[in-house]
C-alpha cells in the first residue's frame, strides 16, 4: 500500500478529468463557449451552487442532509430586501431603522445560519432524522420568506442617499480585478472550507462522526456540537447566497432558490464525497459544480434542448455514484 | 448412536487468519451434541458453515453418508439444517404465526395469505411443545425465552431435522432456561438432532448427550457426556499452553483511582437487574480484571463509569472525587478512557487513517487548540506506533489496511494519547491472533508498572490469569467473588462465574 498505483490515483481524480474532458469537448465544438464573457457567467452561475454545495459538504461529511437550503436563500434574500425597502420596524417603539448595507449583509447571512442552527437543534437534541428536519424547514423558511412581503417581490433595491443605505447591487455586479465580486467570495469561501475540513479539529471530527458516531463518542467528540454547527455553516452558506443573487437581481423574489438545495446535493455527489458520510472533500465539491455549470452552459451553446438537458443532467449524476460504487468495490480489491 | 452428520477435515481461511484448521466433527441422531470452546476457537464459524452462511476452503459434510454441498442458508434449508442464533432473528412488529412463517407463508387460492391455517399450524406446534404461547401475540409482548420458542417452533416447521443453537440460554432466567431443556428432551424424543454451543458447563453435563471440544481452532476431543465432568471439560477447552504471565513480578500498587459503591442498572423495560450492586475499587498500578460469562455484566460495569450508560443508580468516584457529570469527553479530561468491546463498532473510524484515528481523543480533550499541527501530530503518532510496535509502513494509510491485532493496538493507541490515569479494556485481545495477544499483555503490564490503574474485561480463563493482579468473577450481574493470588486458578474462575 506504498503509495498509490496510477490506476487509483486516476481514479480517484475521475471527477477532474471528466471535467477537463467536458471542458474540452465544448471548447473545440463551440465557438462562444471560450470567450472570456462567456467563461466569466458560466463561473458566475457555478458560484452560486458552489457556494451552497460547499455548506452541503460539512453537512453530508456528517452523514447528513440540508433539504433546507433552497429555501434560505429565499428567506434571507427577502431579509435584505426588506431591511433596504422598508427598513426595521419597530411598530411598538413607533420607529423605523434604516441600516447600513454591510450591518444588512450580515444581518441576513447571519439569520441564515441562525435557522441552520435550528435545524441542526432539532436534529441532535430531538434525534430527528436530518431528512424530515430540513425537509420541515424547507416550507418553513419558503413561508416566511412569502410571508415578509405578502409573496410580493422586493423590486429596485437600490438603496436611497438620504436613508444611507445605497451600493447593495454591487456586491453582484462588482469586480476586482476584472472578476466579479461573487467569484471571488466562492473561492474565499471554498478556501476556507478546505483549511476547516482538513486543517482544523472541527474539521477531523466531521469525518469521524461521518465516518462512525459511535466511535466519535467514545473517543470523546462532541458529536452534538460538531453536527449541530454543520447544519448551521450550511445555513450561513445559504445566507450568503440569498444576498448574492438579491445583489445581482437588484431585486428579491420569495421564490428564489425553489429546488437549488438539490442541485447542491448533486454537485456534492458529482465531487466523490459519499452520502453515508465520512469520504469527501470540498475540493471536490468544487469541481462538482463546475462539472454541472460547464455541463448546462455548454449545452446552451450547443442548442441542445432544455428538455433534453434535464435527461442528461440526471444521467450523469447516476453514473458518478455508479462509478463511486465500483470505486468502493475496486478499493477493497486493493486492500 | 447412529451419526446424522459428518463434517470431516474442516479448514476455513480468512484473509490472514485459520478460523478452523482441519477439523471434524461428529453429530448423532436424535441426540444433543454439545460443542463447546473458547472465544475465537472456532465453534461459530464450524456453525455458519453447516448452516451455509460461510462456505469451508476444504474438507467434507456428510448427511446420512451422503456427501453434502451447502452453498448457501437455503441448501442447509432443504436438508433440514436450521440454526437459532444466539442473537435472536424475529420481526418485534408481526405476531407468532406471521413470524414462524416468515417468507413462507401459507397461500390460499387467491394468492391471500391463509391466516386461519397458519394459526392452526402454529397451535399444533406449540402444543408439540408443550408451550402456551398465542399465536397471534406480537412478538414484542413476549419475554425473551418465549421468543426463543417461537424460534424453535418456526425451525420445526420448516421440517428441521437438525438444529444448531448457538448459546440459547445466555439471556434467559433459571426458569425459562428449564423450559428450554424441557423443550430440547422434547425434540429428542421426537428425534430431532440437536447441535448445542454453550459456555455453561454445568447446563452441558445436565443436558449434552456427547461433547465435542474445539482449541485455537482445531479438534481437540470428542466424548460421552456420561464419562466425563466439568474440570475435565475446562482442561480440554483450556489446554496446557497458556500465556506467559505478565503478572509474576510484583507491582507496586498505590493510591485508589477509582470506585464504584452500590451500582445497580435495571434492564430496560423489567424489573430484572443487569448489575446488581456492584462495588468495586482499582489502584494505580494494579490490573484489575472482570471475569465473567456473557451476559453477566462486564461491559456495562465499564459502559457506566466511561460514562455511555446514564441511567443507573449508584455512585462513583475518581481519585476519591465524586464523578457527577456523565460527559464522555469530561471523563476522558478527568483521565478515564475505554477501549471497547466492539473494535469496528465503536473503537475506529474506519474512513481515516491510522494517524487521525491515533489522535482521534487526544484532539478532543485538548479544547483549545482549534488548529491541528500536522508536524506535531506525526512526531506523535509515530511515537505511538514505536511504543506499542505497530506494523504499518505509513501512518497516512487507511486503518483498515491493518491486521486486527494491529487495529487494536491503534484503538489502545488512541486511549493512550489521553494520558489516562484509568486505562479500560473490555475484550481487548477479540480477533487478534496470538503473538498479538502476548505483545498486548506486555503492554498492559508497562502501563501498570508506570502507575495507571488498568481494568480488564475478558472471557477467556487463560488469559485472566496470565494478566490480572486481582480478579472480580461476575455472575448475573453480582460479584461472586474476589480472588488474588493463589486463589487464582482455572477452576475457581470456572466455579464461580456459572452464579
Amino acid at each position: 500500500m506504498q503509495g498509490m498505483t496510477i490506476k487509483a490515483a486516476l481514479f480517484k481524480l475521475r471527477a477532474f478529468i471528466a471535467l477537463i474532458f467536458i471542458f474540452s469537448f465544448f471548447a473545440f465544438t463551440s465557438d462562444a463557449f471560450l470567450s472570456s464573457t462567456n467563461l466569466i457567467i458560466l463561473t458566475k452561475h457555478v458560484a452560486i451552487n458552489a457556494i451552497l454545495a460547499i455548506g452541503m459538504t460539512f453537512v453530508i461529511l456528517t452523514a447528513g442532509i440540508d433539504l433546507s437550503v433552497g429555501s434560505i436563500v429565499g428567506l434571507c434574500g427577502m431579509i435584505s430586501g426588506l431591511l433596504i425597502d422598508k427598513g426595521l420596524v419597530l411598530e411598538f417603539f413607533n420607529l423605523v431603522i434604516y441600516f447600513e448595507i454591510w450591518v444588512i449583509v450580515i444581518i441576513s447571512v447571519v439569520i441564515g445560519f441562525l435557522f441552520g442552527c435550528v435545524n441542526g437543534f432539532i436534529i441532535t437534541r430531538f434525534n430527528v432524522a436530518p431528512f424530515i428536519a430540513t425537509l420541515g424547514m424547507l416550507y418553513v423558511a419558503r413561508g416566511f420568506a412569502l410571508l415578509i412581503n405578502d409573496g410580493a417581490t422586493f423590486p429596485n433595491l437600490i438603496g436611497k442617499e438620504e436613508l444611507n443605505n445605497t451600493g447593495f447591487p454591487l456586491i453582484g455586479s462588482g469586480t476586482f480585478l476584472s472578476l466579479p465580486y461573487t467569484i471571488w467570495i466562492m473561492f474565499a469561501l471554498a478556501l476556507i472550507a478546505v483549511f476547516l475540513t482538513s486543517k482544523t479539529k472541527f474539521g477531523r471530527h466531521m469525518y469521524a462522526i461521518g465516518g462512525n458516531t459511535k466511535a466519535a463518542n467514545l473517543s470523546g467528540v462532541n458529536v452534538n456540537g460538531v453536527t449541530l454547527l454543520t447544519y448551521g455553516l450550511s445555513g450561513f452558506c445559504a445566507g450568503v447566497v440569498g444576498v448574492i443573487v438579491t445583489s445581482q437581481l437588484i431585486s428579491s423574489h420569495p421564490a428564489t432558490g425553489t429546488t437549488w438545495e438539490l442541485n447542491a446535493i448533486a454537485a456534492v455527489v458529482l465531487g466523490g464525497t459519499s452520502l453515508m458520510g465520512g469520504r469527501g472533500s470540498i475540493g471536490g465539491t468544487i469541481i462538482g459544480a463546475f462539472v454541472i455549470g460547464v455541463l448546462s452552459n455548454g449545452m446552451i451553446l450547443e442548442g441542445v434542448s432544455s428538455f433534453w438537458q434535464k435527461v442528461i443532467m440526471g444521467t450523469i449524476i447516476v453514473l458518478a455514484v455508479m462509478i463511486d460504487q465500483l470505486q468502493t468495490k475496486f478499493m477493497s480489491k486493493d486492500d | 448412536m447412529e451419526k446424522i452428520l459428518e463434517a470431516k477435515n474442516i479448514t476455513k481461511n480468512y484473509p490472514g487468519v485459520v478460523a478452523l484448521d482441519d477439523v471434524n466433527f461428529n453429530v448423532y441422531k436424535g441426540k444433543v451434541n454439545v460443542l463447546v470452546g473458547e472465544n475465537g476457537a472456532g465453534k461459530s464459524t464450524l456453525m455458519k458453515i453447516l448452516s451455509g452462511v460461510e462456505k469451508q476452503t476444504s474438507g467434507n459434510i456428510s448427511l446420512n453418508n451422503r456427501n453434502l454441498e451447502i452453498n448457501s442458508t437455503k441448501d442447509a434449508e432443504e436438508n433440514s439444517i436450521g440454526i437459532i442464533h444466539q442473537e435472536l432473528n424475529f420481526f418485534p412488529n408481526l405476531t407468532v404465526h406471521e413470524n414462524i412463517f416468515i417468507a413462507n407463508e401459507i397461500l390460499n387460492t387467491y394468492k391471500t395469505i391463509n391466516i386461519k391455517q397458519q394459526i392452526s399450524l402454529t397451535k399444533k406446534l406449540m402444543l408439540m411443545l408443550k408451550q402456551d404461547i398465542k399465536p397471534g401475540s406480537l412478538l414484542e409482548t413476549l419475554r425473551i425465552g418465549q421468543q426463543q420458542i417461537v424460534e424453535i417452533a418456526k425451525a420445526l416447521q420448516k421440517k428441521t431435522q437438525i438444529l444448531i443453537m448457538d448459546e440459547p440460554s445466555s439471556a434467559l432466567s433459571k426458569n425459562e432456561a428449564s423450559v428450554l431443556f424441557n423443550v430440547i428432551k422434547e425434540l429428542t424424543n421426537q428425534g430431532v438432532t440437536i447441535i448445542y454451543i454453550s459456555h455453561k458447563l454445568e447446563e452441558i453435563m445436565q443436558i449434552g448427550d456427547v461433547i465435542t471440544v474445539l482449541r485455537d481452532s482445531k479438534f481437540i476431543c470428542e466424548e460421552k457426556i456420561n464419562k466425563i465432568d466439568i474440570p475435565w471439560i475446562t482442561e480440554q477447552m483450556v489446554g496446557k499452553r497458556s500465556f506467559e504471565s505478565v503478572n509474576n513480578t510484583k507491582t507496586k500498587i498505590g493510591n485508589k483511582i477509582i470506585e464504584a459503591k452500590s451500582i445497580f442498572l435495571k434492564k430496560s423495560k423489567s424489573d430484572e437487574y443487569l448489575l446488581d450492586n456492584i462495588s468495586f475499587d482499582s489502584k494505580s498500578g494494579e490490573i484489575l480484571s472482570f471475569y465473567g460469562l456473557m451476559g453477566s455484566g462486564r461491559t456495562e460495569i465499564l459502559e457506566i463509569i466511561m460514562g455511555l450508560i446514564k441511567d443507573f443508580d449508584g455512585s462513583i468516584y475518581l481519585e476519591n472525587n465524586q464523578l457527577k457529570h456523565t460527559s464522555i469527553s469530561k471523563r476522558i479530561s478527568n483521565g478515564i478512557v475505554l477501549v471497547p468491546e466492539d473494535r469496528q463498532g465503536q473503537g475506529l473510524v474506519q474512513c481515516l487513517s491510522v494517524s487521525s484515528n491515533t489522535l482521534l481523543s487526544k484532539i478532543s480533550k485538548n479544547f483549545r487548540d482549534f488548529f491541528l499541527n500536522s508536524n506535531q501530530e506525526k512526531k506523535a503518532v509515530k511515537q505511538a506506533i514505536d511504543y506499542l510496535g505497530i506494523k504499518v509502513s505509513n501512518q497516512d494509510n487507511l486503518i483498515t489496511s491493518l491486521s486486527g491485532g494491529n487495529q487494536q493496538k491503534v484503538v489502545i493507541a488512541k486511549a493512550l494519547e489521553t494520558e489516562p490515569k484509568l486505562l479500560m479494556l473490555d475484550e481487548p485481545t477479540r480477533g487478534v491472533d496470538i503473538g498479538a495477544k502476548q505483545e498486548i499483555f506486555y503492554i498492559m503490564k508497562k502501563l501498570a508498572d508506570k502507575g495507571l490503574s488498568i481494568i480488564f474485561v475478558s472471557s477467556e480463563i487463560k488469559e485472566v490469569l496470565a494478566v490480572a493482579d486481582r480478579v472480580l468473577v461476575l455472575a448475573k450481574g453480582k460479584i461472586t467473588k474476589e480472588l488474588i493470588g493463589s486463589e487464582l486458578t482455572e477452576d475457581s474462575l470456572v466455579k464461580y462465574s456459572q452464579g
